[in-house]
């Protein structure tokens, strides 16, 4: 930048604020109402906008998948393993064990993630910060605070497995020894 | 060369790449005036001079270039994600030299009583934004914008499969600049780990200038007036923030386990974990009994040592070790200070619990979502 132009800026302020208070002083209740004009357009403006925010919230259509679902007759799963055929479209894992079968949640309670079944070493490791989960669901590694949550299940007439996630059962609560989160074969 | 991988492999173990980072720290950012004749009389603060800036970058460069000879390592390294880290390390290297060479460069300029040398003879007590600011401010939104463009078109944001929220990566990683915070939900429940230690750091920041008003070396880079401070801040920064970023990049891996640098990342490797809360081994462990059935009774022990430590601990220093403190700062301002300070002590302390003895929670209340 030249001398000159450096010189004209450094000057400018000053001089702009003069003409600005020149300006105040003169036509002061025009510039008042213009103030308000303004004003008022702006609160329309935002009003307008949260408006069409707050219509977000409400969409049209809501996706919810379906939450009860039939699975299979027991005799379907095997004694001793963690089935993985509903994971991808219920998040739930089936075990059988010698008793019965319950209805796993895949969701960590860490903080949401899926975890994986490590059938080398028996448990539900979670990717996200490591938390591990025994077969029964009960938690033993990493952060986890509480166990995995079971969900309702129980047989329909014609002896299919009706698993229902709208009911869930927490073992921190004492909710396993309800007869819903267990399956008696 | 192979015996170089598994000794670097060793070392970066958390167990020992984060002890001697803490033993080395105060060495190098000395807190207290012991320390302090330590780092000179080693001649540590020659890590502040042009020299020890060329030794730190190269002997980083030399590491990182060896290391792409690795397929494991270069397979992280090389990840369109980590590269801007890998870079990240070598501008932290940087900025943390050039403060530090400035702050001892004016520390000198004391001792000769000349001005430092940030000092300006100020016309009329001020200093121009416009147009000096405001031009190396647009010059610089120019370059890095055109920077930030290039960048992304060269080097382009890794598309991978569509979300599932049945199919967890593995392993899953946050955002660079969340793997801190990610490393620390690995120790402590969400509300804690993610709720409050987070606000605590912006509070705690924040708070900053209402603890230390200390006009002493404020305005211009120095070192040798404000050691504690100053090694606070740099402890907090580096190791409590950047170290476990780079342990969440470089040294996190499938199922959120640890592995070395130079380390293939077996998703089925099988690590025994099994923790437990101090409720557990108070009780069953030590007492061989069962846990009672009382929430308060069982979470007695953690309760307990919680109290001592934030409520008798502060009292304790107020009377002995941070006496000092305790009649500078006043009751309110030495209360903030002290509760910031165990707050964020408490974070190494619970890594090392989690890692020597595999304690949870010192206190677990599932019940109501309430674990420390």
């Amino acid at each position: 930048m030249s001398e000159e132009v450096k010189t004209k800026i450094r000057i400018r302020p000053p001089a702009a604020l003069g003409k600005v208070q020149e300006e105040i002083s003169a036509p002061r209740r025009s510039i008042i109402s213009w103030i308000a004009v303004g004003w008022l357009a702006f609160v329309a403006a935002a009003g307008g906008f949260f408006t069409m925010i707050l219509r977000f919230f409400f969409p049209n259509v809501l996706f919810e998948p379906v939450q009860t679902f039939r699975a299979g007759f027991p005799d379907d799963y095997t004694i001793g393993e963690v089935d993985l055929r509903w994971k991808e479209k219920f998040g739930v894992w089936m075990v059988r064990n010698d008793d019965g079968i319950y209805a796993l949640s895949t969701v960590c309670t860490h903080l949401g993630c899926t975890p994986n079944w490590q059938p080398s070493g028996q448990k539900f490791k979670c990717p996200c910060h490591g938390s591990g989960f025994r077969i029964t669901g009960i938690h033993f590694e990493g952060p986890a605070p509480r166990p995995l949550e079971r969900y309702k299940i129980t047989l329909a007439d014609n002896g299919e497995i009706i698993v229902d996630k709208t009911q869930k059962y927490q073992e921190e609560k004492g909710q396993w020894n309800d007869p819903e989160a267990f399956l008696k074969v | 060369m192979e015996g170089f991988k598994s000794l670097i492999n060793y070392i970066s173990n958390p167990t020992i790449l984060f002890t001697a980072i803490l033993v080395g720290f105060p060495f190098v950012f000395p807190p207290n005036d012991w320390f302090y004749n330590v780092n000179k009389k080693l001649k540590i603060d020659k890590l502040w001079t042009k020299k020890g800036l060329f030794v730190m970058v190269a002997v980083t460069i030399v590491f990182f270039v060896f290391g792409l000879g690795d397929s494991d390592f270069r397979s992280i390294v090389l990840k369109p994600d980590n590269v801007p880290i890998s870079g990240l390390i070598i501008l932290l290297i940087f900025f943390t030299w050039l403060s530090m060479s400035q702050a001892y460069e004016n520390d000198k300029l004391m001792d000769e009583g000349k001005p430092v040398d940030e000092y300006y003879e100020a016309p009329n007590d001020k200093v121009l934004v416009w147009p000096d600011l405001v031009y190396v401010e647009l010059i610089s939104l120019v370059l890095f914008s055109a920077f930030m463009l290039i960048w992304s078109i060269g080097l382009p944001a890794p598309i991978e499969q569509p979300a599932n929220p049945s199919e967890s990566p593995n392993p899953a990683k946050a955002p660079w600049y969340f793997l801190g915070l990610q490393e620390m939900l690995v120790y402590y429940d969400p509300w804690y780990a993610g709720v409050v230690l987070p606000s605590l750091i912006i509070v705690g920041l924040m708070a900053i200038p209402y603890i230390d008003r200390d006009p002493n070396g404020s305005g211009f880079y120095s070192y040798k007036n404000r050691k504690l401070s100053a090694s606070i801040y740099l402890f907090g920064w580096l190791v409590l923030w950047n170290v476990l970023i780079v342990i969440g990049t470089f040294l996190r891996g499938p199922n959120w386990g640890f592995f070395g640098p130079f380390e293939y990342w077996d998703s089925h490797r099988l690590e025994a974990l099994t923790n437990v809360n101090l409720s557990e081994l108070f009780y069953v462990k030590w007492l061989a009994m069962g846990l009672p059935s009382n929430i308060l009774l069982r979470e007695a022990p953690g309760l307990i040592i919680m109290f001592i430590i934030l409520g008798v601990l502060p009292v304790l220093l107020a009377k002995t070790l941070l006496k000092k403190f305790y009649d500078e700062l006043g009751y309110s301002r030495y209360a903030i200070f002290v509760s910031l300070m165990i707050l964020g002590v408490l974070l190494p302390v619970k890594m090392y619990l989690r890692w020597f003895f595999n304690l949870k929670y010192v206190i677990s209340m599932p019940e109501y979502f309430f674990n420390f």
